[in-house]
């Protein structure tokens, strides 16, 4: 039995291994903020022990005391009570509060968003239903209103505004939970037998605790910051220090003593900043929000320091593409090649197979050429030469002129590149005046035309179609269509055939040479498939790891690979002579 | 020999969302069977339903009419509490290695999370687990790892080993080797041909790839449009089918040579041209009559 290699890749593997902690560890902003507010927890909670002045104990001597005083550091209030001891108070209040709040919020919210969306459509309507009416009580007006209900203790009172706060989170949960079930690990769970509760618990939230935790962040700063609020209004128990009642209580006091005001509001703001702040570098840890790492010196091109170089005159030739290397940024913040220095002609009228498999680089070679390579990528260096400019360092104005006029594309995903909001016969249109310049009258003849030349049997319907109320391959002919609107002289088809149905590939491959004969144009065809390449190919060039391993006449590369790789490769194709011969065993067994 | 999976005028069919709409049936009667061993190969394009009777099979999909056995027993309407009884013979490898492996989990975990929730004890579990790795061809030491660190071929033999645990009699294959690369394909139907060889493991194998259906199947059944149109031994059926569409899905995969490929692209064509002109025939028919 044959044993692949493990090479998983460097990056992936160290994001899989590191523990969370690990990797918020790295991140500036999660250090600073969560040792912010680790601080302010073990001040808030241990500070008392060691300042065991009575926060509500008012002693008119030092009413309005200023700060310095030894027996009040921070300065006394207007009671003369101790301004430390109470900011100390305070912030014990405002923690329990904040996670009461949001334990509150994750049980009910959590809870409901698990069962209604993982249930069936009855179950989940009616907990919907619930909740958008929790979403429309006036919050804060309704706490004040039950205030006879709470007796005025924060911590009922929270519980109550966690109620409120559940939909937050259950609306999270249920969203992600739609989202998961449908995947098929849920479905092997299914098939395996484990319970609904085990699937729930060990499948679904285990795999969706990320927005979890990150909205849990979020939310304990907003229940702070209301229970701050409420005691700001004077609603609640006066017995209880708050950050809300001591800024109410400066406020008063602010033109006499203005650091009153300052001391609880510069402490909750630290602290809902940080949760804040905390929230978001979570967010990126869990969520794999990469941070830049490659920074923008790397993304010049190293070629631009060769002008000189001459332009190649191959007769004939069309595309010339030269030492082309394209990288893409590691997390280590190293540049890793992805095509390794690419050299090949193509000339007018002839069509190209790039064939390997995937992770060659032969998409990205192919998207250099259109230069819609993603924005992360990193041209290395290398040139490709098009009707004489290089157009790795052609301005994107001069690109626009190129692609879509010069340079046709078609996707290997025809449906997600037509516009699902517009008519297929506006989104062609719109394409051919722009390459063009034509009237619109003009340009829906064109597009006509372009339909009826594509194959469609029906143009008029198709050109007033949705993009949804047509097929894959209908789509793809549209696309087709708008590729070779503006005549151009070279095609670039990214797997154009891969996401149809073998019967609809045939008659693409069709079309493709049908066009490809009528307007001479030249096709670089991007595919993995070698019955694709065998079809419409004359020339190929084999594909490995970022290199073109081999190039040739298509028969010659059938009949005579010269590389090791081109060899496996034509090796592990299943051609028609390999059926199946043995019986099954139960079979074979009988008749012995 | 009494057939381990015998499905009989099967009907699947998803309730409409809206109201006052008539429920969609995507499987209009189908019948197959399976002997113990056996790998039958499903083939059909896409919205044929191919997908669909294998989800019936394994529960995930309505069935309106008809019957399902499994071992000389009706599952088409099994409730849960039989469905894990059945889990135990019958099991799945599903086509996307990447969605069909919880990304959270290790793949110890993923292998022994089933053997544990069928009465096997941890340590028991665990020893199966390394027996698993070993029969698909992965290293021990990938049981502590994440779904996310492997390539994709690796994740299907996770997929596959997973399906393996519990010993079953049936795995339902939906286009297990679809998203792969070319030589990982190869790697991968060969484990799951010496798989049968060792334990007798049936297959009903899915996939929309004629090639591939050859050759792991010793029968094949042709889908299209909810219905088998066709059903034979694998070397009739993918080679010299008779009916017209399978005509057609044989002669429309290419074949990897520049200079068959163009016979059989003429071929192609001309059984095209036959096929239109008896249609005609037959409209003409069909009005005159």
């Amino acid at each position: 039995m044959s044993v692949e290699q493990l090479t998983a890749d460097p990056d992936l593997e160290a994001s899989a291994r590191t523990p969370l902690w690990k990797r918020l560890a790295g991140d500036p902003q999660a250090v600073i903020t969560g040792a912010i507010l680790t601080v302010i927890v073990l001040v808030g909670f241990l500070g008392p022990f060691f300042w065991t002045h009575d926060p509500n104990a008012a002693d008119l001597n030092y009413a309005n005391a200023l700060p310095g005083d030894p027996n009040r550091p921070l300065g006394g209030d207007q009671n003369g009570r101790d301004i430390l001891a109470r900011l100390l108070a305070s912030t014990q209040t405002s923690i329990i509060a904040g996670l009461i709040g949001v334990i509150v919020a994750l049980l009910v919210g959590v809870t409901a968003g698990l069962v209604g969306g993982y249930l069936g459509s009855k179950t989940s309507a009616v907990t919907e239903w619930l909740f958008n009416l929790v979403m429309t009580f006036p919050g804060i007006l309704l706490l004040i209103l039950l205030m006879p209900v709470t007796g005025g203790d924060y911590r009922v009172t929270m519980v109550i505004y966690g109620v409120l706060l559940s939909p937050a989170i259950f609306r999270i949960v249920r969203g992600l939970v739609i989202a998961t079930k449908g995947e098929l690990f849920v479905d092997a769970a299914r098939v395996s037998g484990l319970t609904d509760t085990r699937i729930l618990a060990r499948h679904i939230l285990a795999v969706i605790r990320g927005p979890i935790i990150v909205a849990s962040a979020f939310l304990v700063g907003t229940a702070i910051g209301v229970q701050a609020g409420l005691a700001f209004l004077g609603v609640g128990s006066s017995a209880v220090p708050s950050f809300g009642s001591m800024v109410s209580e400066g406020f008063t006091n602010l033109y006499l003593r203005p650091m009153q005001f300052l001391w609880p509001s510069i402490t909750l703001g630290l602290i809902t900043a940080c949760l804040i702040l905390f929230g978001n570098a979570l967010r990126d840890a869990l969520e794999g929000g990469q941070k830049n790492v490659g920074g923008r010196k790397s993304r010049r091109p190293a070629s631009s320091a060769r002008p000189l170089e001459p332009i190649p005159s191959e007769e004939n030739a069309l595309l010339v593409v030269r030492d082309l290397q394209i990288g893409y940024p590691a997390s280590d913040g190293t540049v890793r090649p992805v095509v390794k220095g690419v050299n090949f002609t193509l000339n007018k009228g002839e069509i190209l197979g790039l064939v390997g498999e995937s992770g060659s680089g032969k998409s990205q070679t192919a998207f250099s050429i259109l230069k819609l390579l993603p924005a992360e990528a990193v041209i290395l260096g290398g040139s490709v030469w098009f009707d004489g400019i290089n157009l790795l360092e052609a301005s994107e104005r001069d690109m626009q002129k190129i692609r879509g006029r010069r340079i046709g594309y078609i996707p290997q995903e025809p449906m997600s590149n037509l516009d699902p909001s517009y008519r297929v016969g506006a989104q062609l249109v719109k394409s051919v005046r722009a390459t063009t310049g034509v009237d619109r009258k003009e340009a829906k003849a064109r597009v006509m035309e372009l339909l009826e030349r594509v194959g469609i049997a029906n143009p008029e319907r198709v050109y007033r179609s949705y993009p949804f109320q047509i097929s894959g391959g209908m789509a793809q002919r549209v696309l087709i269509a708008g590729a070779v609107a503006s005549r151009p002289a070279l095609l670039i088809a990214d797997e154009p055939t891969t996401a149809l149905d073998v019967t609809v590939q045939a008659e693409i491959l069709d079309l493709l040479r049908d066009l490809q004969k009528d307007l001479d144009l030249a096709i670089i065809l991007v595919t993995h498939n070698f019955g694709v390449v065998a079809d419409i190919c004359e020339r190929i060039a084999v594909m490995k790891d970022g290199r073109i391993v081999e190039t040739g006449e298509a028969v010659d590369v059938f009949d005579n690979p010269a590389s090791a790789y081109t060899k496996s490769l034509l090796a592990a194709i299943l051609d028609e002579s390999t059926v199946r011969a043995d019986r099954p065993a139960a079979l074979a067994q009988k008749q012995e | 020999m009494n057939p381990l999976l015998q499905v009989n005028n099967l009907h699947v069919a998803y309730p409409s969302k809206k109201f006052f709409k008539p429920a969609l049936e995507i499987i209009h009667g189908v019948s197959l069977d399976l002997a113990p061993g056996e790998t039958l190969g499903i083939v059909g394009e896409s919205g044929s339903g191919k997908t669909t009777i294998g989800r019936a099979v394994l529960g995930l999909a309505p069935v309106t009419k008809g019957s399902i056995e499994f071992e000389g027993k009706d599952i088409s309407h099994a409730g849960k509490a039989e469905r894990r009884k059945i889990a135990r013979d019958l099991q799945v490898v599903f086509q996307d290695p990447y969605s069909s492996l919880n990304p959270a989990m290790a793949v110890g975990d993923i292998l022994s999370e089933p053997l544990v929730t069928l009465g096997a004890t941890r340590a028991d579990a665990r020893r199966r687990v390394r027996t698993l790795l070993d029969q698909v061809g992965l290293p021990h030491d990938a049981a502590d790892r994440l779904p996310r660190e492997f390539s994709g071929g690796q994740r299907q033999r996770v997929a596959i080993a997973r399906a393996l645990g519990p010993k079953p009699r049936l795995i339902v294959c939906d286009e297990p080797v679809s998203a792969l690369d070319l030589s990982t394909q190869a790697l991968v139907l060969e484990l799951l041909l010496d798989i049968q060889r060792e334990t007798g493991v049936a297959y009903l194998f899915i996939s929309h790839d004629l090639a591939v259906v050859r050759h792991i199947s010793h029968r094949v059944a042709v889908v299209y449009r909810g219905e088998i149109v066709e059903t034979g031994p694998a070397e009739d059926v993918t080679l010299k089918p008779e009916h017209p569409y399978t005509q057609r899905l044989l002669l429309a995969a290419p074949i990897p040579h520049p200079v068959q490929q163009e016979r059989r692209r003429a071929e192609r064509l001309r059984l095209r041209e036959q096929q239109r002109e008896q249609h005609e025939q037959t409209a003409v028919g069909l009005s005159r009559a």
